[in-house]
């Protein structure tokens, strides 16, 4: 008997069709922006926006800070949650669920909600927290990727034998820092690489916060840039596309197991 | 303990601040206890703004649900080469996970005043902001086709799982006992995607409701509930700070009750996803 190899079904193509058209429509017409001189029909293309991006100081000064929120939030989420989620695996495994339950949380009180409800509690406090972005956001952006971490983690100390290595290391004499650094953390390196990615790719793109509490980081210079220049917004809003593809890009290679990309909410709108 | 730590900062940084939004909903500009400000909710101009959120909120979740669906399905049925199904589930992975600014200027260059598809349509004399679709970005319909940016992906990863849980076997061994393929739909196919489909619903939903940046960077006049918050903070109009915690404690009564559906849904939904 002859084996039947299906042909895809009429439906299907014009279905995926639409939908590639949708997707890739906007990232053409982002390109074909970019590459457009100031003015209406003139002719393509020229580099001239890319280059005005280069030689911009708030560009260089805003990415600089949004990429430096980035890593602090990415250092405090790592020390916060990973110890919290190994001794949860390890010796209350009942306290998981009302981890998971808190990681919802952050879906009933989105961004717009906890910044009002920050601005409220931390109103008054001191100028170095209240006032700097190392403080204020960056408390907010690990509450923002908590979620993420959590989930990503989660999937990494699911997927090692946490109580075998734990038992074989200390009995080898190993303190507890030894432990979670030299053991546990190179065996969930994949997880925590990819909550990085992803806390990165967040922190890179919220606007929400930022702007209610009066901080300049990169997408409020992008929407700066979108309200007063078009052409140049072309080709700063392609980079922030590449910012976000990038972290999420290497997300999924890093992290092609199962399980590792469960969480798809993010903060960026 | 070990957890200790991390308890602390939830509480410090989320419950709090969260706990806080829904004391002061409820307290006037002297900090006495009031109901004026939940009143004020159900009034114009505030209750239209909830009337915008929950417009634009259920549009794109219906439209994003079953447009993703087909989408999801069309990638993933026998005879797609399979690598449709792994470049439209990466680039979802991506896509589901933007938005805000960067995709506001992407629909700008796109179908904007100026944007590539509005001149190829005027170039070919046919001008689309005055005759069908009539269709202005800077409006409520032009949020909606943003926010589908992000929300057709979401329910394609969302999705993908329930539909691979649609066992071939179960389909054959339909087929086998007589079934045609409507009846398998209506008695097998439909109700095993239904929980999945209508937890993916709320996560949609929730989604859009809760979006700011998208909206403000199209149009800051959009009445919905986030921009309406955000006018308060950014717009110097702030003499009752308690308005804005009422509003947001209102937006924070419409998540609850969705997340209070979703999890039983998401419950049922899993019974299938071995």
């Amino acid at each position: 008997m002859k084996i039947h190899r299906p042909r895809m079904a009429p439906s299907a193509v014009v279905w995926l069709l639409l939908a590639g058209a949708y997707f890739f429509l906007p990232l053409y017409a982002t390109l074909d922006f970019s590459l457009k001189k100031n003015a209406i029909g003139a002719p393509c293309c020229t580099l001239h926006n890319y280059g005005w991006v280069i030689h911009n100081g708030d560009f260089w000064h805003t990415i600089k800070i949004s990429f430096i929120l980035a890593l602090e939030t990415i250092v405090i989420s790592l020390l916060l949650f990973v110890p919290t989620i190994y001794w949860v695996h390890l010796k209350v495994p009942k306290l998981r669920p009302v981890l998971a339950f808190m990681a919802l949380v952050p879906f009933v009180v989105p961004p717009i909600v906890m910044v009002v409800g920050l601005l409220k509690t931390f109103k008054g406090t001191p100028h170095w927290f209240y006032a700097e972005p190392w403080g204020f956001l960056a408390t907010a952006y690990v509450i923002l990727a908590f979620p993420y971490t959590f989930f990503s983690l989660d999937a990494g100390f699911r997927a090692i034998d946490v109580h075998t290595l734990t038992e074989a290391s200390q009995s080898l004499g190993a303190k507890w820092t030894t432990t979670l650094f030299k053991v546990i953390l190179p065996n969930i390196r994949t997880a925590a690489l990819g909550a990085a990615f992803l806390t990165l790719a967040v922190v890179m793109g919220e606007f929400t916060i930022a702007n209610l509490a009066a901080f300049h980081t990169f997408p409020i210079f992008l929407q700066y840039v979108n309200e007063s220049q078009g052409f140049p917004a072309g080709a700063l809003t392609l980079l922030s596309f590449m910012i976000t593809w990038g972290a999420m890009l290497s997300l999924l290679l890093v992290g092609r197991k199962r399980g590792a990309r469960s969480a798809v909410i993010a903060g960026a709108r | 303990m070990a957890t200790l730590p991390f308890f602390a900062y939830t509480l410090a940084f989320l419950f709090v601040p969260a706990a806080s939004v829904m004391v002061g909903a409820f307290q006037d500009k002297r900090d006495h206890a009031t109901f004026s400000n939940i009143h004020l909710l159900f009034q114009h101009p505030y209750i239209d703004a909830y009337w915008g959120s929950l417009r634009i909120s259920l549009v794109t979740a219906t439209l994003g649900c079953i447009v993703g669906l087909f989408v999801a399905y069309a990638a993933i049925r026998d005879g797609t080469p399979r690598w449709i199904r792994s470049v439209l589930t990466t680039f979802s992975g991506v896509a589901a996970n933007f938005g805000g600014i960067p995709l506001a200027f992407a629909f700008i260059a796109t179908v904007g005043p100026l944007g590539v598809v509005t001149t190829w349509f005027r170039n070919a004399g046919y001008d689309t902001s005055v005759r069908w679709p009539q269709f202005q970005l800077f409006s409520e319909r032009g949020v909606e086709l943003a926010y589908l940016y992000f929300q057709l992906p979401l329910m394609i990863l969302v999705i993908a799982p329930a539909i691979d849980g649609l066992k071939r076997e179960w389909r054959e061994a339909a087929s086998n006992l007589g079934a045609k393929q409507w009846q398998f739909w209506r008695h097998v196919g439909i109700p095993v995607l239904m929980p999945s489909f209508l937890g993916a619903f709320i996560l949609l939903f929730g989604n859009a409701f809760a979006a700011y940046a998208t909206a403000y960077s199209l149009n800051q006049g959009q009445n919905i509930v986030p921009i309406v918050i955000g006018n308060y903070y950014t717009g110097n109009v702030l003499d009752n700070p308690h308005l804005a915690q009422a509003l947001a404690f209102g937006m924070f009564v419409v998540l609850a009750a969705m997340m209070l559906v979703y999890i039983p849904l998401q419950r049922r939904a899993a019974r299938w996803a071995k």
